[in-house]
């Protein structure tokens, strides 16, 4: 199924994130540089100056300070977008509870940076795990192409009316962010036309029908609401599969709730997130060519995690590695017991066992998921798990 | 008034009617009660100015006796009182006693 008129272009993770931005057209965008999110804003606010948007800048003296305009914005009855990294998603966290608390479908790109200190400004993913249980739709990103398309979905998906929640999507600093890829940008009209005109649920600012976002909600009360937040919560994944199917139709590119690699018929498999993906499936053809039964799977929707399908695509494999990009200091990686736990009910379940990569950005080679593959091939023959969690690429 | 389940609530728990918090008697969190006393009352309505709530009542341009419904015993109003020659119009007393 082929579109009109794509544009191809070769350009950078933040360019691609930015363009997915001009061409939805948000009402209010409030942001604040952070290395390596700078750049996305910086060209996103040049469209704002030249006129190639109708978005109202604005700009605010620190994250939290952003988020709370988004939110105002939000509430006033806008689209609004918003974009940070590392330590300005961590300033933003009391505000994110706040933007998902009032059900804001504010659109922000987390462009994933570690977390200080050692003061480091390159990408992992401490950054969003630490943002994970804070009531965000979480969707998580390969490449340039899957940032701007995950971007583009995000619009449909946060502002359905049945989800009215805010939406990160997550993309690799600086291995994604700065690097420049071949991307199929969609026509300005396609985009246009997928993501719709912004409907308004409950704006602050129709003075005809006066209402109060933000209320003290005590202990008679505040249990229920959290009740309605878990169940709007469990509507998501099916609303992000039809988006994707939408998506699909515009795009001719497919996606769903995660991307199984080779995974169908294989015994030995590696789960891991965004751009250490396309390593590791090169890796997992050279196994292949060698007769190892050996495949990926990679979570896009992170929150809320499809436990069911993740679950259901996992079961049959003997042995799982799960490649965890932060670590829960003193506990399994973040991805680690998401998939231990979707693994869980089943009575025949694969081996599991957790490797810590990357942090900081230290570089993900194909020798460290050639050395983990060989692992997995060892618990295949001798049934035995030597060690559990364990960082690779490290100076031992 | 019967509380809502969670199938109920507003989303966002957005507040959709003006004026709603006439409903909810926020009195019943007073520990410490103000006592008006009429006789001591110079009229001067720095009560009825300082209160953070609308406690203070008025009628026909006086000061009348407090919304207890919604005084939530501060003191603001007590510690304000001038008073007439040392004694106070506005005195707090423990609740329950």
């Amino acid at each position: 199924m082929s579109q009109k008129s794509q544009r191809i272009a070769a350009v950078t993770g933040n360019e691609a994130v930015a363009e997915a931005l001009r061409q939805s057209n948000p009402d209010v965008c409030a942001a604040y540089p952070i290395t390596p999110q700078t750049d996305l804003m910086q060209r996103f606010a040049s469209f704002a100056n030249n006129g190639k948007v109708k978005t109202e800048m604005i700009l605010v003296e620190s994250e939290h300070s952003a988020m709370s305009a988004c939110i105002g914005a939000a509430a006033a009855g806008g689209r609004v977008v918003t974009a940070t990294s590392g330590p300005g998603l961590a300033l933003m966290w009391e505000m994110l509870f706040v933007a998902s608390g009032m059900r804001l479908p504010i659109i922000m790109p987390v462009v994933n940076r570690s977390l200080s200190a050692p003061l480091n400004i390159h990408g992992d993913h401490s950054d969003a795990m630490g943002a994970r249980d804070s009531g965000w739709i979480q969707l998580w990103s390969e490449n340039a192409q899957e940032a701007y398309d995950n971007v583009i979905q995000a619009f449909r998906i946060a502002e359905h009316m049945d989800i009215r929640l805010p939406v990160m999507v997550c993309l690799d600093g600086f291995i994604i962010s700065h690097s420049i890829e071949r991307i199929e940008y969609l026509d300005d009209d396609t985009v246009k036309n997928f993501v719709r005109e912004y409907k308004e649920l409950l704006p602050l600012l129709n003075i005809k029908k006066p209402i109060s976002y933000g209320p003290l909600i005590l202990p008679d009360y505040y249990h229920e609401y959290k009740r309605a937040q878990h169940d709007v919560m469990a509507k998501v994944p099916k609303i992000v599969q039809e988006v994707a199917e939408d998506f699909e139709k515009a795009s001719g590119r497919k996606y769903g709730l995660f991307e199984s690699y080779r995974l169908e018929d294989a015994e030995i498999a590696i789960v891991v997130l965004n751009s250490a993906a396309g390593t590791t499936k090169d890796v997992i053809d050279e196994f292949r060519d060698r007769g190892i039964k050996a495949g990926l799977l990679k979570p896009r929707l992170f929150r809320p995690f499809p436990y069911v399908e993740i679950g259901e695509a996992l079961k049959h494999l003997k042995a799982v590695c799960v490649l965890d990009r932060a670590d829960s200091f003193g506990a399994y990686g973040p991805m680690f017991t998401e998939i231990a736990a979707s693994l869980y009910p089943y009575k025949e379940k694969p081996l599991l066992i957790n490797k810590i990569y990357g942090l900081g950005g230290r570089d993900y080679m194909p020798s460290q998921a050639e050395l983990v593959l060989n692992e997995l091939v060892d618990i295949l023959n001798t049934g035995r798990v030597k060690t559990f969690k364990e960082y690779i690429g490290v100076r031992e | 008034m019967k509380l809502k389940t969670w199938k109920e609530v507003t989303p966002g728990a957005v507040i959709t009617e003006a004026g709603s918090a006439l409903k909810f008697k926020t009195g019943s969190w007073r520990a410490f009660k103000p006592i008006w006393i009429e006789e001591n009352c110079i009229q001067c309505m720095f009560c009825w100015l300082y209160c953070p709530d609308m406690a203070v009542k008025t009628k026909d341009g006086k000061r009348a006796e407090f919304d207890y419904d919604y005084c939530k015993g501060c003191g603001i109003c007590a510690f304000e009182c001038p008073g007439k020659k040392g004694n106070k119009a506005i005195v707090m007393e423990e609740e329950g006693k």
